[in-house]
């Protein structure tokens, strides 16, 4: 458990959700961005369906507005490295080519000592 | 201890939001206190002043409403999930221009910064999920 101070603590945002199945992912980074512009420190884990998020996305076709442009912003509010989950790329057959650059593959035991050095977990 | 907690369940769908509504309830009976309830994406449905529940089916709002007439509770909805969802409390309807406000009196539209607030400012933050 770490031990944040009344007005930082650290945040681990895990998005389990694909980009377009219905609005969670969206909020998770909408939450993942407020937190990190109000200065707190931010942990954000792509897990199981959620990895789908960080490929590359055409989104003309399907009339809605590409998440991608978001997920490229995280780094300019501090969050970095992005956490993905190494199960969910090998259970859904995505390859780290496949991934944007500053990425972090994490196996089990790497998220739970983030999960540890959280503060709060909120889950999308 | 102090609690907070984040609600993407929409009361329509499942029972995550009852659950949500009971656990506050709870840590009440167990002498925690709760910072507030932060209700975002389809969770913020639980906000709705207009919805009409069949009679033989509970609407978990009543819960919340229940909650925040007892204890003086903070019962917030995410204003940018809300106002896609037609959320909208007086001052939005009027800057809108829309027929009516929506939003029940015992909850409050407020920012993610309210959710960040939270955060900072409990020892527990529970998120009660979307599906």
């Amino acid at each position: 458990m770490a031990t944040g101070t009344p007005d930082k603590k650290t945040l681990t945002v895990i998005i389990t959700h694909a980009p377009y199945q219905g609005t969670l992912a969206r909020s998770g980074l909408d939450a993942a961005l407020a937190a990190a512009a109000f200065d707190q420190p931010v942990q954000l884990i792509f897990s199981g369906h959620g990895v789908y998020n960080l490929l590359e996305q055409d989104t003309e076709t399907a009339g809605t507005r590409n998440i991608s442009k978001l997920i490229a912003s995280l780094p300019l509010y501090d969050i970095e490295p992005l956490y993905i989950e190494a199960a969910a790329l090998a259970q859904l057959g995505i390859a780290t080519t496949a991934l944007p650059a500053g990425i972090q593959v994490v196996d089990e035991p790497a998220i739970s000592a983030l999960i540890d050095r959280s503060d709060h977990v909120v889950n999308f | 201890m102090i609690y907070s907690l984040l609600v993407l369940a929409s009361p329509m769908a499942g029972q995550t939001n009852r659950t949500a509504a009971g656990f506050a309830a709870e840590l009440y009976n167990r002498g925690h206190s709760l910072h507030r309830v932060f209700f975002m994406d389809a969770g913020v449905e639980t906000a709705l002043a207009t919805p009409v529940v069949p009679q033989d089916e509970v609407n978990p709002q009543a819960l919340w409403i229940a909650l925040a007439q007892q204890f003086d509770v903070q019962l917030v909805a995410c204003v940018s999930s809300a106002l896609k969802r037609g959320l909208l409390d007086e001052m939005e309807a009027a800057r809108y221009e829309k027929v009516a406000a929506t939003l029940h009196p015992n909850f409050e539209l407020g920012g993610l910064g309210q959710l960040v607030d939270a955060s900072a400012h409990s020892d527990r933050l529970i998120t009660f999920g979307g599906v």
